[in-house]
């Protein structure tokens, strides 16, 4: 991590994740005892730094969003600590918690469905002023209507319900209320997801405008390579709720270490005509995450899996400077 | 780009939701008329001193039984000579009192328990079980229950009929609560560190409006018949109060010679009840929240 720190101008670390775990407990019978486990995350250990992007990409149900919103607390931890900057945020109490709340933020995937449909967007974002701050009703006000300006929304939305605008517009209201109380860390979870591609550009250009601006760091859950290569420093790949690989944004896309980044990576479109470009494809179905499979959980789609995969669970370690991957063959394909 | 297109809907769209669900319920005709007759009695409740000649408790044994259409009394007497006509008048008052007293308190209790039910799933079963209980008592049964414990009186009847209210609506809110609790926004409040009570009040409630105002105009009618019922059995208004199900029974004894005391009251407690039912009927029409999402 030693090389991460040095070539960052910014190295102070804001988030660290040691050994996160979720899982979903499956009640069954008479009694609703617990007779299993959806492991969504699978022991996630990441340090995430002032100022940065980083993309976590996977298929769906790889659990990125439930690692978004476990980190947010609004999933209860299995297991694991997370840290904001030096403090250990997992056990506090719900007060205790609030000034944390103020400092991570989280904008959602659908922006219609995150607005509440009965309240009047200038109501909503003034909500968050006065359950956070001590501002009179002139100033919240006011602050309303810098934040509107600042997302490019004008004052007169301020007496509009969410139905009145356009998907674009609505994303835009979920990043105010999601910067209103000036966090240090927001995750985005598929935040563009829902756009479509001419207002994507605009509402990833509005979210980079805001990160330079606050210094804000962003955890960009997507399953979008193209974005996240545009949006991002750092990437992290999941598979099955593991972390399959983590590097620079460069690294990832131009050297992938593990088969399934590869895999990922091959599905992206291209427009080039001629270019040999190798199809990896994978067959059958992400596995049971509530019935993993032993060793690597990716073994069974792998196409260079080998005897010792289906034993022995690859570690999590540095291949090369800075590009860590969870493989035995890493680099191997 | 974007923009040009918000200009344009934005004339059809800035409109309130208040007034799109009238407009919708003005389409339906049923429904209409079933607010003209609620309207025409909540004025006719209001006005009742206004439009009435008699009093409608104080005898006069010299014209009792006068068949409708007489000089100064167009709907008759009663055995005791009091004017049917003021007596009906003042009874749409007694009806709507009580029925809105009974509704009232029954939301409050069913709002609160379903509520607390839906929101958190620790307090489910127990809230849950309580309403059951109250479920498994046929309706009048409960209602003379309680009565028999609490004593006849219209207070008493408003109380019984609130109390047989609750588990319906508490179901019924318990179940929007469990939708709308699992909506992005409410997730969205609480990432924002919102309280429970903010999220509940603010967030659900006002989400949850739509089936319990239709809940509310349809019990409403369901009252006013409970408490017609209720004092046709002679556990609710005592005489000489001038309560239509009282008026009936009284007038029970006089069916051969003068029928227009049963059928008159009986008439007026059919429309109330047709009329709320049908109002009932179309709010949950204009107010589907299927078509929440305009256009």
């Amino acid at each position: 991590m030693k090389a991460v720190e040095e070539s960052r101008s910014n190295p102070e670390v804001l988030v660290e994740l040691n050994g996160v775990k979720k899982y979903f407990p499956i009640k069954g019978g008479v009694f609703k005892r617990v007779v299993g486990n959806v492991k969504a995350v699978e022991s996630v250990t990441l340090k995430l730094y002032k100022g940065e992007s980083l993309g976590v990409v996977g298929e769906s149900g790889c659990g990125k969003s439930t690692l978004g919103r476990t980190i947010l607390g609004l999933e209860e931890l299995t297991d694991g600590t997370i840290s904001f900057g030096q403090q250990e945020i997992q056990d506090l109490s719900r007060k205790e918690k609030k000034k944390f709340v103020k400092e991570m933020q989280m904008i959602f995937q659908d922006p219609y469905a995150s607005l509440n449909p009965r309240q009047r967007i200038g109501h909503a974002l003034d909500e968050v002023f006065t359950m956070h701050t001590d501002m009179s009703a002139k100033e919240r006000k006011d602050s309303v209507l810098s934040l509107l300006a600042e997302v490019g929304l004008k004052p007169e939305h301020y007496d509009r319900y969410p139905h009145e605008f356009s998907g674009g517009q609505r994303q835009r209201i979920g990043i105010a209320r999601a910067i209103a109380l000036n966090p240090s860390f927001v995750i985005c979870d598929e935040a563009v997801s829902a756009l479509d591609v001419s207002v994507q550009a605009q509402v990833l250009k509005l979210l980079k405008t805001i990160q330079k601006k606050y210094d804000l760091s962003y955890m960009f859950i997507s399953h979008d390579l193209g974005v996240v290569r545009y949006f991002c420093d750092r990437v992290l790949v999941m598979y099955l709720g593991n972390m399959v690989e983590m590097s620079d944004v460069s690294k990832i896309f131009n050297n992938p270490l593990h088969p399934y980044t590869k895999a990922l990576l091959s599905a992206i479109p291209r427009p080039a005509i001629n270019a040999k470009r190798e199809r990896i494809r994978l067959v059958g179905d992400m596995p049971n995450p509530a019935n993993p499979p032993t060793g690597c959980p990716f073994h069974t789609r792998c196409p260079i899996a080998q005897d010792i995969c289906k034993v022995d669970k690859p570690a999590f370690v540095e291949h090369e400077p800075n590009h860590f991957a969870a493989c035995h063959f890493a680099g191997k394909l | 780009m974007a923009m040009a297109e918000t200009v344009a809907l934005k004339e059809k769209k800035r409109e309130k939701y208040i007034v799109t669900t009238i407009r919708r319920l003005f389409k339906n005709k049923l429904a209409v008329a079933g607010l003209i007759i609620v309207i025409l009695q909540i004025l006719m409740a209001i006005f009742a001193p206004a439009i009435t000649v008699h009093d409608p408790i104080k005898q006069n044994l010299a014209s009792s039984e006068l068949p409708m259409f007489s000089d100064g009394h167009w709907l008759g007497t009663d055995n005791y000579g009091r004017d049917v006509w003021s007596r009906i008048v003042f009874g749409a008052r007694i009806s709507l009192v009580v029925g809105l007293v009974a509704v009232s308190l029954g939301l409050i209790g069913g709002v609160l328990l379903g509520m607390l039910a839906g929101f958190y799933p620790k307090l489910d079963a127990v809230i849950m079980r309580f309403v059951d209980l109250l479920f498994s008592f046929p309706g009048i049964l409960l209602a003379m229950l309680i009565i028999a414990i609490l004593g006849t009186s219209l207070v008493n009847v408003a109380i019984a009929i609130s109390i047989w209210s609750i588990p319906t609506c508490a179901r019924i809110v318990r179940g929007s609560v469990l939708s709308i609790k699992e909506k992005e926004y409410i997730m969205a409040m609480r990432s924002m560190g919102a309280s429970d009570l903010r999220i509940m009040a603010r967030h659900i409630l006002p989400n949850a409006t739509a089936p319990i105002i239709v809940f509310a105009t349809m019990r409403m009618a369901t009252a006013i018949l409970s408490t017609a019922s209720l004092s046709y059995l002679g556990l609710g208004a005592q005489p000489p109060t001038p309560e239509w199900g009282a008026m009936i029974s009284q007038g029970q004894d006089f069916m051969w010679t003068s029928p227009h005391l049963t059928i008159v009251p009986g008439i007026a407690i059919m429309l109330t009840v047709f009329a709320f039912n049908v109002l009932g009927d179309g709010l949950r029409d204009a107010l589907d929240p299927n078509m929440d999402i305009q256009q």
